[in-house]
């Protein structure tokens, strides 16, 4: 391995006419492991070299139409299918719309496609242990001179008769280019101190970023997804008032919407003697307070208001509504009971509005009826 | 670059450098320790550079209402910022691809200056819409990705088309820079004797062996990033019309608004462009390569874009009349005669008026003017912006909703900021990267292409 192997003979040219000449020549002796350096695109060239047409304009073509297809059809998919909202009363798969989607995207996938093709696939790049890196000749090239180096592996290659055509091009200078042993044989191991301390730098890297992240800057003004509002929650203790309530007394007299006060509270017989009941008699309103009465009063009073429920037997007995007593109350006698409640039994006033219990008296009426029918009822 | 024959035309360059030279100029900045100009160039961008970063940083603690937007004006200097910085990229991307496809050499001098331009305003532009979200740390969310809330976002959006739009113009505008730099970063890699330097350039040029079995290819590529680079570039601006033309606000809600908004893109970009040039080839002595022919031809394409834009607003004021909508009426006389009469006037003359005196040639060639008339013109293009945005806003269909608006100390801040962000970039970039394509230059000095004549 001490013997280096020869890669190329490499020529010098002063100038872009001699470089063409000079490739034009190299084609026709036969040889075709060879290559042009110049430090700029040189015009005719590609002919000179008898190079075929680029190919990566296929490249284009095929990324850009699968990108077209594929945004069109992930749109269709997304809009038609997953997630079909009607928006601007335009039909789900809206086509027009979605032109400028689809032509972004297109453009998109085949520039980024045909540039990393060219990169990675055509010229094979990144390859900075080409053995005519860090030649001489290469310094030229990239700067002012043109070159022609035919390789080593060519079938037609001769040092001699390599010199000779050079020479005879009259080149300016003329190198032989050998590869670099200890580049040959350098073999990447994986686990080299340094890729080890890279690896451990960038999981403590991304590890701590990503706690910090989520567990500390998540939480910080103003990052904590506005958690910390400048505002008054109903139990939060106030600054501003001096009793100290953040939830306030509405003003003295307020009234709320559909609530009338109770005028008649604890006078349970002047309420009998002033209220009217408000609510006609008809199929909707006993409808109504059938199904009210069998919620609220049934449990206790039964669902016949005989006092006839499973609570029959407890101390004190739920009374019947059949006796002398409350057949011969006013309807505004009754409201004052559900209204207020009486001895054991609680008030109704927050379950059945103001209409229901109107509703539920006229209901009552008619199961007292029923049990006290009278005469005229059969005619 | 091209096939076609040099001889026929003027050289690009003024004299005939050697190229060797040429390659000692264009890197003579990355070879050499900046000097105090810089640093004073520096320390003001940087200056106001830090207003940008307290402008944000008040705007994210407090939220956006630190800015002046009011009810009806939802958008303001956030949107009028966002358009205006795009529009300054899109000159780039023209001198890069559509002059390449019209084989226009005289872009050599100027595409690299240009192309950087463009990457470094569209991602000044890219920032007013993040921020104007108010929580841009969110913007993931504007993205299509399956997601654990079985959410999409809406395809039939302009503010989502903007989104792509705006996105794959960065992306193909980086590829495009990038490739067009891997030649130079490899004549760099050649010519450095500074070791990290040499590591650096070695890993960005990937490689690079001069050798035209890739040259082929590698034009081959150039022609097609410039085939997609214009529609791409048209589009772009077309899409950020869209998000006015596809609303219904009157003013907004007219079909000649991508014409017209490409138009003065153009127009304001290529206005910037001239400016920092003029002062880039002063400093870096590269008169001879971009030189004052070059400068007149940018400033002819002012006077046209500029012409179309004077057009576009006669126009739109005609179709205002005739289309009989009185709403739509009304905006235009408001815009001229109203609250904001201010604002249109200054657009009127720094847009219409000052690039028509391009007629004469001696003003096209003298340096000081152009570069006062195309300070006027970015001037009088950012006006533009605010004048549709925020005068159609602001007195919209119902006249109980009406409110003028006033930007804030903020509004301020984050437009200084925005600019020093942009020239921060620039000055390093012209220390970092040769500002001129050293491969693409060399191509188009005389007698640097083979003369195929029948030799020997």
């Amino acid at each position: 391995m001490s013997e280096k192997i020869l890669y190329s003979f490499s020529a010098i040219f002063d100038s872009p006419d001699q470089v063409s000449h000079a490739a034009e020549k190299v084609v026709e002796l036969g040889y075709t492991k060879f290559d042009v350096h110049s430090p700029y695109p040189l015009h005719g060239m590609d002919s000179a070299m008898k190079l075929p047409p680029s190919k990566l304009g296929y490249v284009a073509l095929v990324f850009g139409l699968s990108g077209m297809i594929g945004t069109l059809l992930s749109l269709w998919w997304v809009s038609a299918i997953d997630y079909p909202i009607v928006i601007g009363g335009k039909p789900l798969f809206s086509f027009p719309a979605y032109i400028p989607i689809v032509f972004e995207i297109t453009v998109l996938s085949a520039s980024i496609a045909t540039v990393l093709a060219m990169l990675f696939v055509f010229f094979k790049l990144p390859n900075n242990s080409h053995p005519l890196h860090g030649t001489e000749y290469m310094k030229k090239v990239s700067s002012d001179k043109y070159g022609i180096s035919i390789q080593a592996e060519d079938p037609k290659f001769d040092e001699a008769s390599v010199r000779k055509l050079f020479e005879s091009l009259q080149a300016r200078e003329i190198y032989s280019i050998y590869w670099d042993n200890e580049e040959l044989t350098h073999k990447h191991k994986i686990f080299e101190p340094k890729f080890i301390t890279f690896l451990f730098v960038v999981a403590i890297i991304s590890s701590g970023t990503a706690y910090f992240t989520l567990n500390k800057l998540m939480y910080m003004i103003p990052f904590n997804w506005m958690m910390d509002q400048p505002k008054q929650s109903a139990q939060q203790k106030s600054l501003v008032f001096s009793d100290g309530f953040g939830m306030r007394q509405p003003v003295a007299g307020t009234v709320a919407r559909g609530f009338m006060p109770y005028e008649f509270k604890g006078q349970p017989d002047v309420a009998g003697e002033k209220l009217v009941n408000p609510i006609p008699i008809s199929k909707e309103s006993l409808k109504l307070g059938q199904v009210k009465f069998d919620i609220y009063c049934s449990p206790c009073h039964g669902y016949h208001a005989e006092g006839d429920s499973r609570l029959r037997g407890q101390f004190p007995n739920p009374p019947s509504l059949h006796s002398e007593k409350v057949r011969s109350w006013s309807d505004g006698r009754i409201f004052a009971v559900l209204t207020e409640g009486q001895n054991i039994m609680p008030s109704y006033a927050t379950q059945l509005s103001v209409d229901e219990r109107w509703a539920v008296i006229n209901y009552l009426r008619v199961l007292q009826r029923a049990l006290n029918a009278k005469e005229t009822d059969l005619q | 670059m091209s096939t076609v024959d040099y001889s026929r035309e003027l050289s690009v360059l003024d004299t005939k450098p050697a190229l060797r030279e040429l390659d000692d100029l264009i890197s003579k900045p990355l070879e050499t320790k900046p000097n105090k100009k810089f640093y004073i160039a520096l320390s003001i961008t940087l200056s106001m550079l830090s207003l940008l970063v307290i402008g944000l940083g008040l705007t994210f603690y407090y939220g956006i209402g630190m800015w002046g937007n009011n009810n009806p004006v939802g958008w303001a200097f956030d949107i009028v910022n966002f358009v205006f910085w795009v529009g300054i990229g899109h000159a780039g991307t023209l001198i890069s691809a559509i002059l390449f496809l019209f084989r226009q050499k005289w872009r050599t001098g100027i595409a690299r200056f240009a192309e950087g331009m463009t990457i470094f305003a569209v991602m000044t532009a890219g920032m007013f819409p993040l921020i104007h979200v108010g929580r841009p740390w969110l913007a993931g969310y504007l993205f299509p990705y399956p997601n654990q809330h079985s959410l999409w976002v809406n395809f039939t959006s302009p503010l989502l088309w903007d989104v792509f739009a705006v996105s794959t113009y960065l992306t193909v505008s980086l590829i495009f820079w990038y490739v067009g730099l891997i030649p130079d970063l490899a004549t760099l890699r050649e010519k450095t004797t500074n070791k990290i330097k040499k590591a650096v350039y070695s890993t960005f040029s990937l490689g690079w062996r001069f050798s035209n079995r890739h040259w082929q290819n590698y034009e081959m590529v150039y022609l097609i990033l410039a085939g997609f680079a214009t529609p791409l570039v048209l589009s772009v601006h077309t899409i950020v019309s869209f998000d006015f033309a596809v609303s219904i606000i009157p003013g907004w809600h007219t079909t000649i608004f991508p014409p017209y908004f490409v138009a003065g893109a153009v127009f304001s970009g290529f206005a910037m462009v001239q400016n920092v040039l003029i002062i880039v080839r002063k400093i870096f002595n590269y008169e001879h390569i971009i030189t004052l022919d070059t400068l007149e031809k940018m400033n002819k394409i002012m006077l046209l874009t500029g012409s179309m834009v004077g057009y576009a607003y006669a126009m739109e004021f005609f179709i205002a009349w005739y289309s009989g909508m009185e709403a739509e009426r009304f905006t235009f006389l408001n815009r001229a005669l109203g609250p904001y009469a201010w604002a249109y006037w200054i657009m009127i003359t720094c847009n219409v008026v000052s690039p028509q005196l391009f007629w004469f040639k001696k003003i096209r060639r003298t340096i000081p003017v152009m570069f006062v008339i195309a300070i006027f013109v970015n001037i009088g293009m950012w006006f533009e912006r605010f004048v549709i945005i925020v005068t159609s806003l602001s007195r919209d269909f119902l006249p109980s909703s009406w409110a003028y608006y006033k930007p804030t100390y903020v509004d301020a801040m984050i437009l200084i900021g925005s600019f020093g962000f942009f020239f921060t970039w620039i000055l390093l970039f012209t220390k970092a990267l040769p500002v001129v394509s050293m491969a693409e230059v060399k191509a188009v000095v005389d007698g640097a292409q083979p003369s195929h004549k029948e030799h020997m």
